[in-house]
């Protein structure tokens, strides 16, 4: 089966290419795969979920989870990753143009600096437009504090000037592995591919999501260009609702001064729910 | 030099007093009592006197560093009967050293003993180790060795098989007949593997807290707990041998190449309705019918039969939640007010431990719609006290979890279930 998915990838590189459309067909060599099952409507009480909304329950948390990516590919960094902490206010409210808008209140952790981390407070709008076609949230965000995080220069540059060398020819698989394990080493690079894929999941997001990186399939630096570390990833993504893993490739740039930009993805089919081909 | 002239040298006298003070050195196996000494030499006369000592092959000295120089420390291993005479040549020579070992069998000892944990067949739950995953063989080997190990209070019992023919292995904490029961299974969905490492855990808590614990030996004198720790075998095999982020079950779906249903979309209340699929294809495939996979089945047979469950749990992972009916309707559980109020001293048990911060509230609510959920189905059935529990973390590892954490998710998880059982074994009904 690994065959037919490495043959069916290899005849449909597509750059720069945007979410796959939804009337897009399995690919042959995964017959019967599909993508992610159009995400069911939500209760007619969800859909009229404006005004306050409880802060624990998932309205307010998938638009925080937005949010986060949104901040995550501003200001991540192989050293810095933020997660959600806690949403402490959350209200929504339908717009004239079509799409409903969140309000929300909610406090972030850096993962990079464990539990000595403090949380910082942030707000956020958040708008979901709708229309026939999914087209990516909008997020207006602000968070306490963010300017004065400057700890990481030093671990940056190191990192930085440690791969920008012709020599560097970093490579790995499955980070963390199945147990979990993740080697000192590749943290920065895990940091990165959840930064890099924060850009996809935050295209990718809508009220029906809940995005998640589950595990960097691969990652492999490829040759430096313009003073920027290039890295090619492979992510699985992990969508909460519909308990979907994604795949992903996409190619990174990174350095301290321009941070993170992602140039190119591409959706990869996993045809995971295939028997193996007889042999 | 003769041996005359060897003799009258002062320091051949010391030599004389070691071998006058020689016990024959008895082959031996074990190395009890002997002591492993650090010689720091002062000057070369001394490490000339350390060179004689290694030479006296009747002491049994092993040195592990051979006198070289004086700048450089000396280590020996002294076999006991040694010792005395030993001790007494470097005192007489005033060379200086220390005890770095007291008793080199001890350390021995608490090495074999770490090495035997990391062995691939433990040979008692006491050498198991719970702090690594475990395949499913381990863990069916686990099982057995619990149930010799404790065989008045635990039995195991197979509720069916799975698709592929493997064993659904229930463990049975049992110290009575008749006794209305709780439930709780891990591992259903078979990528969340932290959930299979808990049960375990959860296993050998139980036998090591009976009769020592006072809350657990008092709920175990009213109700047997069943432990399910693989639900789904199939799908945690597959996970080992394929594809770590299998969820379903492993039975094919006639018209289609998809494999699989998923075993939590399975059960008959609101089946089929929004909340699970009718793709093959998809993580949430909900089977052709209600109770269509024989690991469901099983469970349902298993509590139909049983009659006086009072308390289900069913745990996966992630997202640090404790959940309550129901995912199908977005109608509140009859219940619910108790239901909440409940799931509030558990998971304020649960933080306390390690300030693990959980959600709790209904499925539909809290996390997403689901129908044809394990525990809308029980809650329905009549056992009220119906949770579903999602283990760490919040997606920052998701399911791969270090398996550093497996211990503290299970110990923060134990007082939650505490609660809970505590709960139900206080309000019969």
């Amino acid at each position: 089966m690994k065959t037919f998915c490495s043959v069916w990838l290899l005849l449909s590189v597509v750059e720069l290419s945007p979410a796959p459309p939804a009337s897009q067909e399995p690919p042959l060599a995964c017959r019967g795969a599909a993508d992610p099952a159009p995400p069911q409507p939500e209760t007619a009480e969800d859909m009229a979920s404006t005004g306050d909304l409880e802060p624990t329950h998932y309205p307010a948390r998938r638009a925080a989870q937005v949010a986060l990516h949104y901040l995550n590919t501003h200001h991540g960094s192989p050293f810095r990753v933020f997660g959600l902490q806690q949403v402490h206010k959350a209200s929504a409210e339908d717009v004239e143009a079509g799409g409903r808008k969140y309000k929300l209140d909610f406090s972030v952790t850096d993962w990079a600096s464990g539990s000595a981390g403090p949380a910082l407070r942030c707000s956020a709008d958040v708008l979901f437009p709708r229309t026939e076609r999914h087209s990516a949230p909008d997020v207006k965000l602000r968070c306490e504090a963010l300017q004065q995080i400057n700890r990481t220069a030093q671990e940056e540059e190191a990192f930085y000037q440690k791969h920008i060398t012709p020599d560097s020819a970093v490579s790995a698989r499955d980070i963390p592995d199945s147990y979990g394990n993740m080697s000192e080493e590749m943290q920065p690079f895990w940091r990165l591919a959840r930064v890099a894929a924060s850009f996809i999941m935050l295209r990718e997001s809508s009220e029906n999501t809940e995005f998640n990186m589950a595990q960097v399939a691969s990652v492999t630096q490829q040759e430096s260009s313009e003073e920027q570390l290039m890295l090619e990833f492979v992510v699985l993504l992990h969508d909460l609702p519909s308990q979907e893993i994604v795949q992903w490739k996409l190619l990174a740039s990174w350095s301290p001064d321009r941070g993170v930009r992602v140039l190119q993805t591409e959706w990869q089919p996993r045809c995971p729910h295939a028997t193996k081909p007889p042999n | 030099m003769t041996l005359a002239r060897k003799f009258n040298s002062s320091k051949m006298k010391g030599l004389l007093v070691l071998t006058a003070l020689f016990v024959a050195v008895f082959g031996k196996k074990t190395f009890e009592g002997d002591q492993l000494l650090q010689i720091t030499a002062k000057d070369e006369a001394q490490i000339s006197l350390l060179k004689e000592l290694s030479e006296q092959e009747h002491l049994g000295l092993d040195f592990w560093r051979e006198p070289v120089h004086e700048s450089l420390p000396v280590d020996v291993r002294v076999p006991f009967h040694s010792l005395q005479a030993v001790r007494a040549f470097l005192g007489y020579n005033q060379i200086q050293y220390n005890v770095m070992i007291m008793d080199v069998q001890d350390l021995l000892d608490d090495e074999q003993r770490e090495m035997v944990k990391y062995r691939s067949f433990p040979r008692s739950t006491d050498d198991f180790v719970y702090t690594t995953y475990h395949d499913l063989n381990s863990i069916n080997s686990f099982i057995d060795m619990l149930v010799a190990e404790n065989s008045n209070l635990v039995s195991k019992i197979v509720i069916g098989q799975s698709y592929e023919n493997r064993p659904l292995n229930v463990l049975k904490f049992s110290t009575g007949a008749n006794r209305p029961g709780i439930w709780i299974d891990t591992g259903i969905h078979s990528r969340e593997w932290v959930t299979q490492a808990s049960g375990i855990w959860f296993a050998k808590k139980i036998v090591t807290d009976y009769g020592r614990d006072p809350v657990l030996t008092d709920i175990l004198s009213n109700y047997d707990i069943f432990l399910e720790i693989v639900t789904n075998p199939d799908g945690f095999a597959y996970t080992h041998s394929n594809d770590r982020m299998w969820r379903k079950t492993r039975k094919p779906n006639s018209g289609s190449s998809c494999v699989g249903v998923d075993p939590n979309r399975n059960w008959d209340a609101g089946f089929g309705g929004a909340g699970s699929s009718s793709n093959p294809c998809t993580e949430t495939y909900r089977g052709p019918s209600a109770h269509s996979e024989p690991e469901v089945k099983a469970i349902v047979d298993f509590v139909k039969s049983h009659g006086k469950l009072k308390a289900f749990v069913s745990i996966h992972n992630y997202s640090q939640m404790l959940l309550y009916p129901y995912g199908y309707t977005s109608t509140p559980a009859m219940d619910q007010a108790e239901l909440h109020e409940l799931a509030r001293r558990a998971v304020t048990a649960l933080q306390s431990l390690y300030s693990t911060r959980y959600t709790y509230g209904s499925i539909i609510t809290t996390i997403y719609q689901a129908s044809g959920g394990t525990i809308d189905w029980t809650y329905n059935q009549g056992i009220k006290y119906s949770y579903t529990f999602e283990l760490r973390d919040t997606g920052r590892y998701g399911f791969l979890l270090p398996a550093d954490q497996i211990v503290p998710t299970a110990e923060e998880t134990w007082l939650a279930l505490m609660a809970i059982m505590e709960h139900t074994r206080n309000n019969p009904y």
